[in-house]
């Protein structure tokens, strides 16, 4: 068994840390580092409710060790929102009522980040593709599609776009 | 659900990953993308003593084409090949079969080369992979050796024809001759289950649309990936007419070896891969002479 010290940059800031080879990421961002906006659903890569961005991509971080993150940049949801506004996407969630429970929510925000990243004006059905890795089992989606929607037009618009969220349309 | 303990080791090098392979052997695994590792290791199913991290090697992240040959590196993330313009032009059935492994989150950090050397019969780049008859590069301490796909699996499930101290680092593919064409079709529940069956299919015909080259590869319908020979035997020479596609549609379904689980009755999979066979070889079809 071997132990690592690993340097990690979240949401712009450096952590660091001791873990064990086996420490899975998200148990390790959640349960060392305290940021529990990042949750555990399923614990196999079905249901995306631990989904955040490495190095820009959308990871499910329970299907990744926590030692592969060293000298990577990670962003979970607490690093959505910037000097106390929120994030075109959390605005959408609130204003479209796109959560029921919440659980899904986290992972819901950073998979559809990654896809506004990618595709900034994005079909109806491009967004359910590229949400369907992420499971909901309260709202149907309706309302989730809706709320990706509301982000996508607000990021394009570039007065809108909240400075250093590592996300948006650029 | 957390691992048992483990070492864990970064590669520096493709050299670097062998000496490491070669010094632990069958006590190591090769960490990937992860995504089926991972599960099997939180499951305790493996339990290996040493990791050898292959992520931060680059350089077998590649997809081009040289010397009529396609070559993938085996690192390429799954989003990178479903993302190709190369392959979406060129090898529409990859792309095929990029677009419907697990989702698209787990498609940002799956390779191609995991999903072949996991030898998961209900992964989808067997069937593809067989269908085209491609060549897998493995290499070892004393360099690096061709395997066909057809040579790759073993009898078993979850098991291939690598050594332990070799590194499959590349996957290479025909080029598409002028009129060659193939598809990849998979039935499945839900986005990002696997596949209840899948069919791949590959033709290439001559000047006179005759069949000079067939491969049909199952997904998921037996204890390893399925080469359909007897099937693809059928089709040699013909016109690939609906009749004869129909024939090796059920020839195909004869060489399935499905089970009953929750996925369906034995008998319910094998029509799915007469159907789906039969879907196949009629996109192949058009494919091959200048359709979708």
């Amino acid at each position: 068994m071997s132990i690592h010290h690993i340097r990690v940059t979240i949401n712009g800031k450096l952590y660091e840390g001791d873990v064990e080879a086996r420490t899975l990421l998200v148990h390790w961002l959640r349960d060392s580092l305290r940021l529990t906006g990042t949750h555990i659903g399923c614990d196999t890569s079905s249901c995306g409710a631990c989904t955040i961005l490495v190095d820009g991509k959308a990871v499910k971080s329970c299907t990744m060790l926590a030692v592969q993150a060293d000298g990577r940049e990670l962003l979970t949801v607490e690093g959505l929102e910037q000097n106390g506004k929120l994030h075109p996407l959390q605005e959408g969630f609130h204003v479209e009522h796109a959560l029921q429970c919440g659980y899904c929510t986290p992972g819901m925000m950073m998979a559809a980040l990654a896809l506004l990243k990618r595709n900034p004006d994005p079909s109806e059905q491009e967004i359910r593709e590229g949400i369907s890795g992420n499971l909901c089992r309260c709202t149907g989606y309706v309302n989730i599609v809706k709320a990706i929607q509301y982000a996508a037009q607000k990021l394009r618009e570039p007065e809108q776009v909240p400075a250093g969220s590592g996300g948006g349309g650029e | 659900m957390i691992p048992g303990p483990f070492d864990y080791q970064v590669a520096g090098s493709v050299a670097e990953a062998i000496a490491l392979l070669d010094q632990h052997g069958a006590d190591a695994k090769v960490l990937a993308g992860g995504h089926s590792l991972i599960p099997l290791l939180r499951f305790r199913l493996a339990s290996p003593a040493v990791l050898v991290d292959i992520n931060r090697l680059r350089d077998l992240e590649y997809i081009q084409e040289a010397d009529g040959t396609l070559h993938i590196g085996a690192l390429t993330r799954e989003v990178d090949l479903e993302a190709s313009d190369l392959i979406r032009r060129r090898y529409p059935i990859l792309a095929d079969t990029a677009r419907v492994i697990a989702d698209p989150v787990v498609r940002n950090w799956a390779t191609v080369g995991g999903n072949l050397a996991h030898a998961d019969p209900a992964n989808d780049h067997p069937a593809t992979m067989l269908a085209l008859g491609a060549q897998l590069v493995a290499t070892g301490p004393a360099g690096q050796r061709l395997i066909p796909i057809e040579h790759f699996f073993t009898d078993s499930s979850f098991e291939t024809t690598l050594q332990p101290n070799e590194l499959l680092t590349e996957i290479r593919v025909p080029a598409p001759s002028e009129r060659s064409g193939g598809a990849y079709l998979k039935l499945e529940r839900k986005v990002g289950d696997y596949a209840i069956a899948g069919v791949a299919a590959y033709v290439v015909l001559d000047g006179a649309g005759h069949v000079t080259y067939a491969g049909i590869g199952l997904t998921n319908v037996g204890p390893t990936p399925i080469k359909a020979r007897a099937a693809e035997q059928l089709l040699l020479g013909s016109t690939l007419d609906d009749a004869v596609i129909a024939q090796a549609a059920r020839q195909a379904a004869a060489e399935a070896q499905p089970v009953s689980d929750l996925r369906g009755p034995a008998d319910y999979k094998r029509a799915m891969v007469e159907t789906l066979t039969m879907r196949a070889l009629r996109q192949a079809r058009s494919r091959a002479t200048g359709g979708a």
